[in-house]
């Protein structure tokens, strides 16, 4: 049976990892590559990289650090943040990323999913869409970090992406993200139910019982988390144990 | 050496990469010599079955390839390389393999998402080179949308269930296949790579 996965997420700016990370055993917590191969030991099955370097001219920086991830790192791994272009893409692909996320570049240039989806295969393009609630049954798509509201429905978009080529959706709710309060099962569910594609649930991990949730109740494939394993208030280890004692299929 | 076909499907970087990280080197072939000359192969793949058919002829390797496996050079298929070892695809209409496993490649069907895409179980129901050292179930890293189904039961090694059960490695002498990506499955898939590059 398929696992539901577990994925850490890390934040990089400048070619360093971001965001307080707290870990006594490792020698440089900066290092993308360090931390990849803790979170690879943890038995994270996947990882993130969002790149959030402002300047587009240091983006070989994160050239660079693709290509070191994938000397050492032997999970499939995606790259996300600012990419715009197909030869961005192109560029880190070959580098040994196993895929790519595009979030504000597919809105205001949906084709860029279909032109990455028939370059390099569905299954390397993930189209990250961040929402909001803005009504009791809509759900917004927000841009460019969450400052820009656009006149998309989550629900829409999602499908769309889908039908567009993405090989799977990386959902993210503004209004759980960084709460630690749960993910919001309900646009998740909508999401998960009405597409075919994988659909990864990330925003308000904070619990054991949460992913539990988020895989039981709204059917999400994945869990993306950042700052649970990060402040090390749960190590990936424990929260499949929990899960597998669940009865939900996890990788050990 | 291990010459890995570069055939214009897919990213062969992450599995440079595992060889060179489990101390055997590789190189990059795409011409009938490179071939010729090659000690052990491994046929990488992505993406279509067809469009793969189409460059490999292309490029002239079928025959070169064809004559290298007679000749009891090991060849490890991985992803689409595996199903290209099969007589027959149906992905895009019916389109001819090498037909070095008899058998066919058919769409995963069932109420389930395709591409069947992440981690799933691997069950080795016998011994073979390449499960050396490995336990007899673990986890690998899928993404395929068609699986293989072999004429012959015998050259089964391992399967897996997605929307039924499936084979999801294979050995026929000198030719093994593996469905999921054993350069992306951490250290058993890594086990796997090292038991091939042994032989």
């Amino acid at each position: 049976m398929l696992a539901k996965r577990i994925i850490p997420c890390l934040d990089v700016k400048d070619g360093r990892v971001v965001k307080g990370i707290q870990f006594q055993n490792l020698r440089d917590a900066g290092d993308p590559v360090e931390l990849a191969r803790y979170y690879v030991e943890e038995r994270a099955d996947e990882l993130v990289f969002l790149d959030i370097t402002a300047s587009k001219e240091k983006r070989p920086i994160v050239y660079d650090v693709v290509e070191r991830i994938a000397q050492e790192v032997f999970i499939p791994f995606t790259i996300g943040g600012g990419l715009t272009s197909l030869d961005e893409i192109r560029q880190i692909l070959s580098r040994g990323a196993d895929k790519i996320s595009i979030n504000s570049a597919a809105v205001e240039n949906p084709d860029l999913i279909s032109r990455a989806a028939d370059s390099f295969g569905s299954q390397c393009v993930v189209v990250a869409i961040d929402v909001k609630k803005v009504s009791r049954d809509r759900w917004q798509v927000f841009t460019h970090g969450g400052s820009r509201q656009t006149d998309l429905d989550g629900l829409e978009w999602a499908e769309r992406v889908s039908l567009l080529g993405a090989g799977e959706i990386l959902l993210t709710s503004m209004d759980s993200d960084g709460r630690t309060n749960g993910f919001d099962l309900e646009i998740t569910q909508q999401i998960a139910s009405s597409v075919s594609i994988p659909v990864i649930a990330s925003g308000g991990g904070g619990e054991p019982a949460h992913f539990e949730d988020v895989f039981k109740k709204a059917k999400a494939d994945a869990a993306l988390a950042a700052s649970i394993f990060h402040f090390k208030k749960y190590r990936v280890k424990e929260i499949k144990e929990f899960l597998l004692n669940r009865n939900i299929n996890v990788r050990i | 050496m291990i010459s890995i076909v570069n055939y214009g499907v897919g990213n062969l970087k992450s599995l440079q990469n595992a060889i060179q990280f489990l101390g055997f080197e590789s190189e990059l072939i795409s011409s009938p010599t490179g071939v010729l000359r090659a000690e052990k192969l491994i046929l990488p793949g992505v993406g279509a079955f067809s469009f793969a058919m189409e460059n490999i002829h292309k490029l002239n390797l079928k025959d070169a390839l064809l004559e290298k496996v007679g000749s009891g050079v090991p060849i490890l298929g991985i992803c689409l390389g595996m199903q290209l070892f099969f007589s027959r695809s149906v992905e895009r209409g019916e389109h001819k393999g090498f037909d070095l496993i008899p058998g066919q490649v058919l769409k995963i069907n069932g109420e389930l998402k395709v591409p069947h895409m992440g981690w799933n179980e691997i069950t080795f129901n016998r011994t073979s080179i390449l499960n050396k050292n490995l336990p007899p179930s673990h986890y690998g890293y899928f993404v395929h949308s068609f699986y293989c189904q072999p004429e012959d039961s015998n050259t089964v090694i391992a399967t897996t269930e997605y929307g039924g059960t499936f084979a999801c490695a294979v050995e026929s002498e000198n030719i093994f296949g593996v469905q999921f990506h054993p350069e992306k499955s951490q250290e058993l898939g890594l086990q796997i790579l090292k038991n091939f590059s042994e032989i």
